[in-house]
């Protein structure tokens, strides 16, 4: 059996499945971020997939590249956030950041 | 098996296994190094996708930047020199059931479906033909993404910056 789609999508959704594990699981702030990243390369995966696939040209390519583009300013925002959070309460375990105002 | 599905399946346990780890292990900077493997296994998958400027992209904005962002993150958030820095897991049984069922529901759709795929050929070089995407019919799109990247740089300096 030669590789086709189904591979490429199967690979995708355990990456999926994986990132949602990370972000139900872990404690730690940054360690969800991590999780998110997964789940957008599982996606990317997805959209390259049916480009190549699906006969739609380059649109799935270029929307990987949006995607990719939209994650890095979504890190970058995030981390930000974390960092005030740190500055805020002293740790980043969102189990343990339950106030809105001090 | 040939040369394409010996890659393929190497680059898929390259992926899948250190994604794992990213999830299970108990340091956070073994994550942050693991989550670098699964990024070069996805961007082997572009590669065998046809998508080489995907692949380059994704190496360098994904391993270059946001991985390094992520390590900063970790640094600058635990106090690396008073405590450790492993961190918590909770409900590991029932979220790992849940992620379970869900993956298994996925899959069993996705070989259930009857995809129509065409068979492609060997593909071409996408450089060229991307940015010509990119600077025609897509340069809406281009320049309102620039704009959100100025957006987002200038709002996360001034989170991160020191109250004065």
């Amino acid at each position: 059996m030669s590789i086709g789609l189904n591979h490429f999508l199967v690979i995708s959704t355990v990456l999926f499945s994986l990132g949602i594990f990370g972000i139900v699981t872990r404690k730690n702030a940054v360690m969800v971020l991590m999780g998110i990243e997964l789940i957008l390369n599982a996606a990317n995966i997805n959209f390259v997939a049916f480009a190549r696939f699906g006969g739609f040209g380059l649109k799935g390519q270029l929307m990987a590249l949006f995607v990719i583009i939209l994650a890095a300013a979504e890190a970058a925002i995030a981390l930000a956030i974390v960092l005030n959070i740190y500055k805020t309460f002293n740790n980043v375990n969102v189990d343990e950041i339950d106030t809105l105002k001090d | 098996m040939n040369t394409y599905d010996f890659l393929f399946y190497l680059f898929a346990a390259i992926t899948l296994l250190s994604a794992f780890f990213v999830v299970t292990v108990r340091n956070i900077i073994y994550s942050a190094y693991f989550l670098l493997f699964t990024f070069f296994g996805v961007a082997g998958i572009y590669v065998l996708l046809g998508a080489d400027f995907v692949a380059i992209v994704q190496l360098i904005v994904y391993v270059g930047g946001i991985l390094i962002l992520l390590l900063f993150g970790v640094m600058l958030t635990n106090k690396i020199t008073s405590v450790e820095i492993k961190t918590g897991a909770w409900q590991i049984i029932p979220a790992s059931l849940a992620v379970i069922l869900f993956g298994g529901f996925l899959i069993k759709a996705i070989t259930g479906t009857n995809w129509k795929t065409i068979s492609s050929d060997i593909p071409e070089a996408t450089t060229a033909n991307l940015g010509m995407l990119l600077m025609q019919e897509y340069v809406v799109v281009f320049e309102l993404l620039g704009i959100l990247l100025l957006i987002a740089l200038v709002g996360a300096a001034s989170l991160a910056r020191k109250q004065s």
